[in-house]
């Protein structure tokens, strides 16, 4: 295959009438890849203070289909599910990420509630999982990859519930980013990327049949997002993921 | 797929006389313009943005040699395979090759329409792999053993009703009695089927929104999910991505990802972007163990020096065909290839030749809709007069169009006489036309007249107005 690549290279170098980039436009090049230069982003959530953030994000994911419950600590969040879980009369049954984030969570608050830690399966119906960050602009939420947080669990569960702490929600998705880089620094000045990001924005949905909305394709039917409003120490701020 | 694009005017005929798909297209036009119309309202920066996306774009294709490598170094770096394809043969043999070492019986497949430019599905069928569409849309079109004829909504030129046959008659093993009448029912069917399929693939094929350079990632962007689990869940991913997907980085991706779901659907964003580096890394729970990204050139190299550089743009959202008033008439099979409406007239073309597809430029009244409403500005019109051009230059049209457009331009070469001439034309047919005001038949023109009545003049021509007004002022 390597005459292939060398073959493609040459075309693609005499279809742009020049060599192969000298020294200084390859590192002029560089450079722009190393600055992460922000296009134009828009001013609808930049121009919110982090109050509006919040809000523009729930009215966002709200129109999308997700549901929002806005709570006061992380001590709420266990009656939190159990209120969604009671209101779509499913069992009292989940899936968790084995998540840090959701560490500080009392779940045996709710002794009712069944939870096993892992990774999600074809037969589980409720999934909880934490967030990395969430994108007001489009009512967005940001997910990564990681060995607490096995990325079937974002799909799999007919019901997906995102624990969202308040210090998460960003305006753009160039915020996301950047915290992203803060998160997961290496030393030659790049970034960590986990194996997956996922941008989810409302329950899986498809119009495929005569263009009709039916939510629940493949991934989950409901995407119930629990936003702590408490500030939380450790959580939500770049240096702290 | 074998093209019929040679035969486009006998399937425009078959499409005119076909109620079920003329009751789906109206169902199009009435759908997707006004939706996109909304979501350009609602961000007053869309225009901005649009140049930016095709600034980017160009910044790409001036420098696509060098993001090819960078993207290969950091696609490596991050442990994954990166595979050079000249052709649709050679990328087909690098992805059977995969499924091969690791005894894939079936691979699940998330919607590419590279994938259906080298026609994966067929050679991996005729090779002993069953290949697994997941998108909804795709999945109908694959059990009727149809192309799609949309690139984002394969399954456009269907009604609900023929839907629920193909399933009735596909889905042997459920109650032959079970309702399908709403298209609820007919996801709810095709998402049990296909969740066993998720579960049980030995590999993943998706295509790629964009490839970023700096990170060595690949970007999928779906609405269902099922690109996500057909990646997520098999022992090996493989991207196919044609080499233009490249962008420099996440943030040039982010800006072209708002163009992308507002253009298409109408969306804000769509529900899921999916951002993939690499395999499943050593303390991971989950993902694919091997993840591979098989770059499919198929003739874009030599795109790039030609006067199409510009369709290399092109992101696949597919509002050139939304707003498309022939394709709105005539739907996706009509094109008689992969690539259908204005973005489909202009690359077709370039990948099965102008001899076999020369009535798709021509199937269009340059009303420029299309560029008016491209993400990233590609000049649809102006390629496809390129290709018309083309094809009087290499006699390719028939005679009497030829001997048309010769005499016309012998005329246009002559200012005075084509003046006299568009003139005294005028006067007849103003004299001839004047009581009805139309005409039903006219010598010579019966390609018009056979379908709609030709207007008659006012009996001066143009010219000879301007001139009387200018000379009032």
């Amino acid at each position: 295959m390597s005459d292939a690549r060398g073959e493609i290279l040459d075309r693609l170098r005499r279809s742009l009438k020049r060599g192969a980039h000298d020294d200084a436009r390859a590192a002029a090049l560089t450079a722009r890849l190393a600055e992460h230069r922000r296009n134009l982003v828009p001013a609808r959530a930049q121009s919110l203070d982090h109050r509006g953030q919040i809000d523009l994000f729930v009215a966002m994911a709200e129109e999308v289909e997700a549901t929002v419950a806005r709570v006061a600590g992380a001590a709420a969040v266990p009656q939190a599910v159990v209120d969604f879980l009671t209101r779509h009369n499913l069992p009292a049954r989940l899936v968790m990420t084995p998540d840090p984030q959701l560490a500080d969570i009392p779940w045996p608050a709710q002794p009712m509630l069944e939870i096993r830690r892992g990774r999600a399966a074809d037969a589980d119906v409720t999934g909880v999982t934490a967030c990395f960050a969430a994108i007001a602009e489009t009512g967005t939420l940001m997910l990564l990859s990681g060995p607490a947080s096995p990325t079937r669990n974002n799909f799999l569960p007919d019901n997906h519930i995102a624990v969202l702490r308040a210090g998460q929600v960003t305006a753009s998705y160039e915020d996301g980013w950047d915290r992203l880089r803060a998160a997961a620094p290496l030393p030659d000045g790049g970034f960590a990327l986990p194996r997956v990001v996922n941008f989810i924005t409302g329950p899986s949905r498809t119009a495929d049949i005569e263009q009709r909305l039916v939510l629940g394709a493949h991934g989950p039917r409901r995407l119930h997002i629990i936003l702590v409003e408490e500030a939380q120490a450790g959580h939500g701020e770049p240096t702290a993921e | 797929m074998r093209a019929t694009s040679r035969a486009f005017k006998e399937n425009v005929r078959h499409a005119l006389a076909d109620d079920n798909l003329q009751a789906a297209m109206a169902m199009l036009r009435e759908g997707f313009p006004g939706r996109r119309a909304n979501a350009v309202a609602r961000l007053p920066e869309f225009e901005a943005l649009r140049n930016e996306g095709a600034a980017i774009k160009d910044h790409v294709l001036e420098n696509l040699d060098f993001y090819l490598e960078r993207f290969e170094h950091n696609a490596v770096a991050a442990g994954g395979h990166v595979h050079w394809c000249r052709t649709s043969d050679e990328a087909c043999a690098a992805v059977l090759a995969i499924c091969r070492a690791l005894g894939a019986k079936t691979a699940t497949k998330g919607k590419s329409m590279i994938g259906e430019e080298i026609a994966i599905n067929d050679y991996l069928e005729a090779n002993g792999v069953t290949p697994i569409e997941t998108d909804l849309g795709e999945y109908i079109v694959q059990i009727r053993h149809e192309p799609p004829s949309h690139i984002i909504a394969p399954a456009i030129h269907l009604l609900k009703e023929q839907v629920a046959d193909s399933f009735r008659a596909t889905h042997t093993h459920l109650d032959p009695a079970r309702p399908l009448d709403e298209a609820r029912q007919m996801c709810d069917e095709a998402r049990q089927i296909l969740r066993q399929k998720f579960l049980a693939a030995d590999v993943g094929i998706t295509g790629a929104n964009f490839l970023v350079a700096e990170t060595g990632s690949s970007i999928i962007v779906t609405n269902e999910g099922n690109g996500d689990l057909t990646q997520t869940l098999p022992k090996a991913h493989i991207v196919l991505a044609s080499l233009e997907k490249l962008v420099p980085t996440l943030e040039d991706a982010t800006t072209l990802l708002r163009l992308l779901a507002r253009s298409s659907t109408g969306q804000e964003f769509s529900t899921y972007t999916t951002i993939s580096t690499g395999p499943r890394r050593p303390e991971d729970d989950d993902g694919p163990a091997e993840y591979h990204v098989v770059l499919v050139d198929n003739g874009r190299s030599d795109l790039l020096g030609g006067e199409f550089r510009e369709m290399l743009r092109c992101i696949r959202c597919a509002a050139c065909i939304n707003h498309c008033p022939v394709y709105g008439a005539v739907g996706g099979h009509s094109y008689g290839w992969v690539y259908p409406g204005p973005m489909g007239a202009v690359l077709t073309p370039t990948l099965i030749g102008i001899a076999e597809a020369g009535h798709l430029p021509n199937a269009s009244t340059f009303c420029g809709r299309c560029e008016s409403v491209c993400p990233v500005k590609i000049p649809l019109p102006k390629l496809m007069r390129h290709w018309r051009e083309r094809e009087f230059a290499q006699k390719l049209n028939p005679a009497p169009a030829r001997w048309a457009l010769a005499a016309w331009a012998f005329l246009a070469l002559r200012p005075a006489l084509y003046r006299r001439a568009a003139a005294s034309a005028a006067r007849l047919l103003g004299a001839l036309g004047r009581r009805r005001g139309r005409f039903r038949t006219l010598p010579l023109a019966g390609g018009w007249t056979d379908v709609r009545d030709l207007p008659a003049p006012e009996g001066r021509s143009f010219m000879s107005l301007w001139a009387e007004r200018e000379k009032r002022r």
